[in-house]
């Protein structure tokens, strides 16, 4: 069986499981790893958009 | 005598090792999320578990590669660093000779990248795991 993802849904189930073990490793407090699972989860899922708008650019 | 006090002070470690603080990242890295279960951090525990365990078989489902041991090129040796990481889950994937074939697609190569970062967030794991059980962190 292959899993046939694209690669955005690659890059967003990637940044879920890695802002999961980020949040709860780098910080103390639930309330504090949950802000920051989020944050992490913001930055990669916006740095897939905005590295998908500067290639769509470049190729123009 | 408070000269001798402070003497003891700085001679003391803060946090000195105790048998849980090896023995829990060493779990930890193993079993994916066993050492806070040991350390009775059990939603953290089971959130690091279900992490790394789905993001290693979703890596070995998009038919990423997994690395042996080798003393080859710096980066295959720095995939089986990353490989090994995910602890019975990659000793598992060699015993079973999964994630033997070549990258010919990219969603290979992206499987590839899944298994490598698996087994690096569980290193990060265990190392929590240890200052948990050190009492660095609550």
């Amino acid at each position: 069986m292959t899993l046939n993802l694209t690669h955005f849904s690659a890059a967003v189930v990637f940044a879920l499981f890695a802002s999961v073990v980020f949040g709860i490793t780098q910080r103390n407090t639930m309330i504090d790893q949950f802000k920051y699972g989020l944050y992490c989860f913001a930055l990669f899922v916006g740095g897939v958009f905005l590295a998908g708008w500067a290639m769509w650019l470049l190729r123009r | 005598m408070a000269k001798a006090s402070t003497e003891k002070a700085a001679v003391q470690p803060e946090y000195p090792i105790t048998t849980m603080s090896v023995v829990a990242p060493i779990v930890g890295w193993l079993i994916p999320g066993a050492g806070h279960l040991l350390l009775k951090r059990y939603v953290r525990g089971v959130l690091l578990m279900i992490s790394v365990v789905a993001m290693f078989f979703i890596g070995l489902g998009m038919n990423g590669r997994v690395y042996g041991p080798n003393g080859g090129d710096i980066l295959e040796m720095l995939g089986f660093v990353g490989d090994v990481g995910s602890g019975v889950f990659y000793f598992l994937a060699r015993i079973m000779e999964w994630g033997q074939a070549p990258a010919a697609t990219a969603i290979a190569d992206y499987g590839k990248t899944f298994l490598i970062v698996a087994g690096l967030l569980n290193f990060i794991a265990a190392a929590d795991a240890h200052h948990i059980a050190l009492g660095k962190k609550p």
